[in-house]
């Protein structure tokens, strides 16, 4: 196990080799820092010290070897546009955007779970149709428009809840909490609820299509012809069997997530990593784009190795690799 | 009385196009400890009638006709809660492919276990100590150590045999054995064959048994019941249908046989192809292909009449239009 988990970080590397390369090649040929820097004055002398300062005259390579030594200490250098180190920005703004992604995905799976099994097994009832309806609108809308619906509703129509920021927030020395005051979770419900319908949805469908399929398959009918129960048809050998694929998409949804939080971020003013780059590419204020960049693909390698040890806690065949790897039976 | 009677079973699905009649009037006992053997060209209706026996009929596909018998009570219209006792205690199934009919992400021991645990009150350690046991008895090696092994660590013949520890773990007192070779290596059908004979000798299990092998039929089987399109068209004792068909389709079934030693025969191409559902000539089902067809077989469909040995669903066996048959 411990030997896969350092195989698969090894993997990863090139990835972010790659990544790395683009975002530092956005850095080197997307807008010019020195001009930005200077602003409009400046003496032919200052802006030749300038370049030097900033390694602008070595070669291409030994830059990008810079860039990723530096990246490697978490420094991603100065935002231009607030003029702060970019790692401070991040750290500010990441908790934020982490508690709304994770509060979405939960919702998603605690919800878009049962009712996928639900409308699996009750193909044909009235509520399963009813929830099959509702998820066509949960793929279909997009998530702007989900958001701004609600806003209207429970924000302006009804005055429930509010329409836009975090509420209050407690701080343990680097992390800013929502989740500890009435009106920071009072003000999480609408954002998590805009983010995770669309994933919300697509769990639902596919758990339901999966369900489908697995309940046709022959060890279903044959564990009936056995006599278990149907909760242990429906629940030990129908769901289990459906989570492999439903692992795999909710990894890359919860990804996705993180992509889609830029719109929500932005509709409901909720102060995360999806808002700063918005208005970070606004002003083209690269060195926070990169390094969001970066921080995205370290994302995914993580999510991809977690999704990875699931698959091998969920199916017994996928084992058998390690054991012919290690020896062991 | 016999331990299951299945009386005019008739099984229907509703299409579009109006009723599928899948099985119609399909009649036969099986006896306690009996092997009752049903061939039949594939699309006959020999898993369906299994199916509507333990009342897994896949939706629409219904019980339009008929009753279903265990011990004289009937099974065929219980509720859900009422059937799920009934299946894996008292009638046991085994199904044709061993590689889809375990649970991949199971280990074998779980799956023995729960299955016992459903119907038999048995702790935790007993019922573990019974499956060691049931895989031993089914001839895995090393039992023992590969009780916790998945289903894919298992070759196709030994994942059968596990089906097998299955399908009686529960000590049911019937069970049907659908193709239970057909899905495996012709060099080891024998031994499966062999094994369930045996296992059913032992647990004194009756076994339906569904198979295209007349060779593994004339082994095993005490009775042969023969289907064609949705009925039984002869059935009686193993060696008077091999020996002496009474009806001319089991005639051509049994035509390529030479005898009883010499085994592994396939059932015969017969001219022509068993009618679609919706095509059923009237009369006899079987008169656009037999030989022997008159008038009667056209107009008249013949229910099962006495035929030597055996019974046959045949116009010629009649006391009445056999006479005449003959000068046909
Ligand atoms: N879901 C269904 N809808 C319509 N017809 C079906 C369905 N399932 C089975 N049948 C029909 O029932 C007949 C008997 O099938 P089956 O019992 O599987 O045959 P066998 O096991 O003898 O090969 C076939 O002709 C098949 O076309
Ligand atoms: S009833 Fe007529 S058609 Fe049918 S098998 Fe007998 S002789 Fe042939
Ligand atoms: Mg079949």
């Amino acid at each position: 196990m411990f030997a896969f988990i350092i195989s698969r970080l090894l993997q990863a590397i090139p990835v972010l080799l790659v990544v790395g390369f683009i975002s530092y090649a956005m850095f080197a040929f997307v807008g010019d820092p020195v001009s930005i820097m200077l602003g409009q004055d400046f003496t032919e002398a200052q802006r030749v010290q300038l370049v030097h300062q900033l390694g602008l005259d070595q070669p291409f390579f030994v830059q990008y070897a810079h860039y990723m030594w530096a990246t490697l200490h978490g420094e991603f250098g100065i935002s231009y546009r607030l003029a702060r180190p970019v790692s401070d920005l991040i750290l500010e703004r990441l908790p934020a955007t982490i508690e709304l992604a994770l509060t979405a995905a939960v919702l998603a799976l605690l919800i878009g779970v049962p009712m996928g099994v639900y409308t699996g097994i009750r193909r044909n009832g009235v509520l399963a149709r009813a929830f099959m309806i509702f998820s066509l609108v949960g793929v279909s809308l997009p998530t702007f428009l989900i958001g701004i619906l609600l806003i209207l509703v429970f924000a302006v129509v009804l005055g429930w809840l509010p329409s836009f920021g975090r509420g209050d927030v407690v701080h343990f020395s680097h992390w800013s909490t929502g989740f500890l005051t009435i009106s920071g979770l009072r003000s999480l419900v609408l954002p998590a609820i805009t983010l995770g319908m669309f994933q919300m949805t697509l769990i639902m469908r596919l758990v339901r299509s999966e369900m489908m399929e697995v309940l046709r398959s022959d060890y279903v009918k044959f564990a009936r012809a056995r006599g278990l129960s149907e909760r242990v048809i429906n629940f030990g050998h129908a769901l289990k069997n459906t989570l492999v694929p439903v692992i795999t998409i909710v990894g890359l949804q919860i990804g996705g997530l993180l992509g889609f939080s830029i719109v929500t971020e932005t509709v409901f003013q909720w102060p995360g990593m999806g808002l700063l780059l918005v208005q970070s590419i606004g002003v083209a204020d690269i060195p926070v784009m990169s390094a969001y960049l970066m921080l995205i693909a370290l994302v995914f390698v993580g999510i991809n190795l977690i999704v990875d040890l699931l698959y091998y806690a969920v199916d017994p065949r996928l084992r058998v690799d390690r054991r012919a790897l290690t020896g062991a039976r | 009385m016999a331990l299951l009677e299945v009386d005019r079973l008739t099984v229907e699905f509703p299409t579009r196009r109006g009723i599928l009649r899948a099985l119609d009037a399909v009649s036969f006992d099986i006896e306690v400890g009996e092997v009752l053997g049903v061939v039949g060209e594939s699309g006959a209706g020999k898993s369906l009638t299994g199916a509507a026996i333990i009342g897994l009929l896949e939706p629409p596909g219904r019980i339009a006709g008929g009753q279903v018998r265990l011990d004289g009570m009937r099974i065929d219209n219980l509720s859900r809660d009422r059937m799920r006792p009934i299946r894996g205690r008292q009638i046991g199934a085994i199904f044709q492919d061993p590689l889809t009919t375990l649970n991949p992400l199971y280990a074998v021991g779980h799956q023995l276990v729960e299955t016992m645990q459903a119907h038999l009150r048995l702790s935790d350690r007993d019922a573990r100590e019974r499956a060691v046991r049931w895989l031993e008895e089914v001839g895995i090696p090393a039992a023992r150590q590969r009780i916790d092994a998945y289903p894919h660590e298992f070759s196709g013949g030994m994942r059968q045999r596990v089906v097998i520890a299955l399908a009686l773990c529960a000590e049911p007192r019937l069970v049907i054995a659908d193709e239970p070779t057909t899905a495996l290596d012709v060099s080891i059908q024998a031994q499966i064959i062999t094994l369930l004979k045996r296992l059913a000798k032992d647990h004194g299990t009756s076994v339906m048994l569904v198979t295209h092998d007349m060779g593994v039929i004339a082994e095993t089987a005490d009775r042969v019941a023969v289907m064609y399109a949705g009925r039984i068209c002869e059935i009686g004792p193993v060696r008077a249908v091999v020996k002496q068909p009474a009806h001319p389709y089991t005639e051509g079934l049994m035509g390529s046989i030479p005898s009883l030693e010499q085994r592994v025969e396939r059932l015969r191409q017969i001219d022509g192809a068993m009618p679609r559902l919706n095509a059923i000539p009237r009369g006899c089902a079987f008169n656009p292909r037999c030989p022997k067809v008159f008038g009667r077989c056209r107009a008249e469909r013949p229910e099962l009449l006495a035929a030597g040995d055996t019974r046959a669903a045949c116009w010629l066996y009649d006391a009445y239009s056999g006479g005449r048959a003959s000068d046909v």
